[in-house]
């Protein structure tokens, strides 16, 4: 399986708290990855790193090598906003751009890499609507405000904003902890049909999700990586205690 | 230290199949037990009633396997539970099929009680001994999650198997030389058997235990 995204020896501080602890893992392509862990663990801060989102917090110091394709994203001269093109990220609270419509909200990003013209933008805005399944509930509405979508809909919309852009690799964080079960289902039904093109990293509290969705999982504890494998084998045959008292809700 | 779930009441409803299966195992040594007697006394009144107690092997069965469904639903286990919760529902079934075995032992006694003894039954009563030191291990393994106790479980079906064997030489040997003592030895031979399948049944119990603590399968692969 090739590798899309290596993480190596990764260390974050924020002051003098040490959130991640030399962290090493190997993201395969077009597989899910769900990390998974207790509050507090470092896998929110784990995910952010991968799209330097951390360059945006003044008193975060991330060190070690994160490789996109074999080359290192902190590396010098690297641009944040062209690895932010390639990984893209869905936050927990669905946030599409409120003084936007649906059409607008979804082209969004892909205007800011340049121009673009009537003819290429409505293509690129039905077949992103197409994709998370949510075209035919809007298109006959493309221009009335995003707003007005529910949650699990808004969620999809952002899904699609971060596809138009054609990246490489999607990072969720706990994408469905704000919607209702049905919502849910459905996104992770999405996420299943996603990874045939993108690798997905998903960082989740709801450990049933993480069985049923992802296709590796990692368990993080106070910001180390305690346990990373097949997710069919974490959940019936870990290796870590620690795993498995974490996974049967002996303790997190 | 085994950790306790956040949820106590988790813990108690595996607790209670735990004390199920305890329960069903103690009375299915009891099955062993009467079921020989039967046949050794000549007691055919605690035949009937060894055959009769099978309902209540039959009625835990149920219990357990209602029990069990209600955790998978409600709790979603994983790991080590899942494991647990798994096997619990296919012990049963051999817990099951045992009594059973115990109910045709009793029934071919009340039949051989009718009859005079072929001879003195020696090793039957051993395999029965042994057979249920089986049954009782596996369980006290799979309960405890003890998968040394489990692994001399599935070594001793060898002795039960020997004297299996032994046993049928032996009622050859009769059958060869007195054509009359062909329909008791055919009904003797069932009985060893059943005690013999008996003993597998304690093996696939340790089998699984072995599956459960260590998260290895050695079903199928030990000769």
């Amino acid at each position: 399986m090739y590798t899309k995204v290596k993480l190596e020896n990764l260390n974050v501080h924020f002051g003098s708290n040490h959130a991640v602890r030399d962290v090493s893992i190997d993201f395969p392509e077009n597989s899910v990855t769900a990390i998974i862990g207790p509050s507090g663990c470092g896998k929110s801060t784990v995910l952010r790193s991968i799209n330097r989102m951390h360059d945006l917090a003044p008193a975060a110091r991330v060190t070690g090598k994160i490789l996109l394709d074999d080359s290192d994203i902190y590396d010098k001269g690297v641009d944040p906003v062209s690895i932010r093109r390639r990984v893209g990220m869905v936050f927990q609270k669905p946030n599409p751009f409120p003084a936007m419509s649906i059409y607008d909200n979804v082209i969004a990003g892909y205007k800011l890499n340049g121009r673009v013209n009537r003819a290429e933008a409505d293509e690129i805005v039905e077949s992103s609507l197409k994709r998370v399944a949510l075209w035919d509930e809007v298109k006959d509405r493309l221009k009335s405000n995003a707003m007005e979508l529910s949650g699990g809909q808004q969620q999809r919309l952002c899904i699609a904003r971060t596809i138009a852009v054609k990246p490489e690799v999607i990072l969720m964080d706990e994408p469905a902890s704000a919607l209702d079960p049905l919502s849910t289902l459905k996104i992770e039904e999405l996420i299943e049909e996603l990874k045939e093109k993108y690798t997905i990293i998903i960082v989740t509290h709801n450990m049933q999700q993480a069985a049923r969705v992802s296709d590796i999982t990692a368990f993080f504890y106070l910001g180390e990586l305690i346990e990373c494998g097949e997710t069919r084998k974490i959940f019936t045959t870990p290796d870590q205690k620690q795993t498995e008292d974490y996974i049967t809700g002996r303790f997190g | 230290m085994e950790r306790e779930h956040f949820s106590k009441q988790y813990d108690t409803e595996l607790n209670d199949i735990r004390s199920k299966l305890l329960e069903m195992g103690g009375k299915v040594e009891v099955m062993i037990a009467n079921s020989m007697k039967s046949l050794v006394e000549r007691d055919s009144e605690l035949a009937e009633r060894t055959i009769a107690f099978d309902h209540e092997i039959n009625h835990l069965e149920m219990e357990i396997d209602e029990r069990c469904l209600e955790v998978l639903a409600r709790r979603q286990p994983a790991a080590r539970d899942l494991r647990f919760i798994t096997l619990a529902l296919k012990i049963v079934t051999d817990l099951e099929r045992i009594g059973d075995q115990c109910a045709n032992i009793a029934k071919r006694a009340r039949e051989l009680n009718t009859e005079p003894p072929l001879k003195p039954y020696i090793d039957l009563p051993r395999m029965a001994q042994a057979a249920s030191v089986m049954v009782k291990e596996a369980l006290d393994a799979f309960v405890r999650g003890d998968d040394a106790l489990a692994i001399k479980v599935c070594e001793n079906d060898q002795v039960v198997d020997d004297l299996n064997e032994q046993i049928q030489r032996e009622l050859l040997t009769f059958m060869l030389s007195d054509p009359t003592t062909i329909s008791r030895a055919i009904k003797v031979n069932y009985i060893s058997k059943c005690l013999e399948r008996i003993a597998d049944h304690a093996t696939n119990v340790a089998e699984m235990v072995i599956f459960m603590v260590k998260g290895k399968d050695i079903r199928h692969t030990i000769a």
